[in-house]
């Protein structure tokens, strides 16, 4: 109970100082909700289509695909077997799920 | 009424710190003054530098630039202010909180400075919003905007609290609505706040230089 007060207190303090003592001078401008210069328009409740969703699936492809494709590309001449062939593997997965979604046609947008 | 300053210095050899409340007031409001972390224009650059390690604007307890125009007092107008720009200035300066300042810095913010033939350039901020110092140059350098800051921690601590010359924000009928003006069809809506601009204008569509 008192540590509740003792947290609480200044809290209320805090606030009465300010009802008191700040120089309040509210205007329309002033108490507008967005405060970057420019005017809020529309509604903060967008929504984006779901089609994005299939954008960033298949740019992940592309991006994660680079990341691992440098160093292997680095690394090229000292692999062994295995190891390139667990590459391949990779690469093979992820240019699958590319070869889906085209056919699928998800790669021919309007 | 303040103490003679003779009794002051008298009193302080004792060991006793005489003060009233204004002066204690007004230390403690210029020593915090808080900017807006506000850049317009290449002054932005030199306001930027003001505040690092070389400069050290923080000596005069000011390093804390707010980004929000509801925690800021100081508006550091630093480089031209284009038509298209002037409404969200006026906006942003109203948006401040009580008792709030403007530094119009370098030529642009002054007059249009170098620009003040284009037709889309405000001849001046101070046509809209009440200006407290000017610094001329282009850019100033950070020494200049130092000295600006310092004339309005003079400014405020010269400011008494009762009477007609007591800052805005302790009159209760003082106005803080400073309007923002449009964009007309020629030129910003009304093209002047006759309330901080008494000189004259032109009010006619910008043919020349407004």
């Amino acid at each position: 109970m008192a540590a509740l007060g003792f947290g609480l207190a200044p809290l209320g303090l805090a606030w009465a100082w300010a009802r008191l003592f700040s120089p309040a001078k509210p205007n329309a401008v002033k108490n507008a909700i967005y405060e970057c210069g420019l005017e809020s328009r529309g509604d903060a409740w967008v929504q984006f289509r779901s089609a994005y969703y299939l954008y960033a699936i298949i740019f992940l492809v592309f991006d994660v695909e680079a990341v691992f494709l440098l160093p292997f590309a680095v690394a090229f001449t000292g692999l062994g077997v295995g190891a390139c062939a667990a590459m391949l593997v990779f690469v093979l997965l992820l240019a699958e799920g590319l070869a889906w979604a085209w056919a699928k046609g998800v790669l021919t947008w309007a | 009424m303040a103490v003679e300053p003779d009794l002051k210095i008298e009193l302080g050899k004792q060991g006793v710190f005489v003060t009233t409340v204004s002066e204690i007031y007004n230390w403690g409001r210029k020593n915090s003054v808080w900017p807006m972390q506000f850049g317009l224009a290449c002054c932005a650059i030199e306001m930027i530098a003001t505040t690092m390690a070389r400069y050290d604007l923080a000596r005069f307890g000011a390093e804390v630039f707010r980004p929000s125009p509801r925690q800021a007092d100081l508006m550091i107008i630093s480089g031209t202010i284009t038509k298209k720009m002037a409404p969200q200035v006026v906006r942003l300066y109203n948006q401040m909180a009580e008792p709030k300042y403007v530094i119009a810095m370098g030529a642009c913010a002054i007059s249009g400075g170098p620009f003040k033939q284009g037709y889309n350039v405000l001849k001046g901020i101070d046509r809209y919003i009440p200006v407290d110092v000017h610094i001329p140059g282009c850019p100033p350098r950070p020494e200049a905007l130092i000295h600006a800051f310092m004339t309005l921690q003079a400014r405020i601590d010269a400011q008494p609290l009762i009477g007609s010359e007591r800052p805005r924000h302790l009159d209760v009928d003082a106005q803080g609505l400073f309007p923002v003006p449009e964009q007309g069809a020629h030129d910003l809506e009304p093209p002047v706040n006759r309330l901080v601009w008494p000189l004259p204008a032109s009010s006619k569509p910008a043919e020349n230089c407004g």
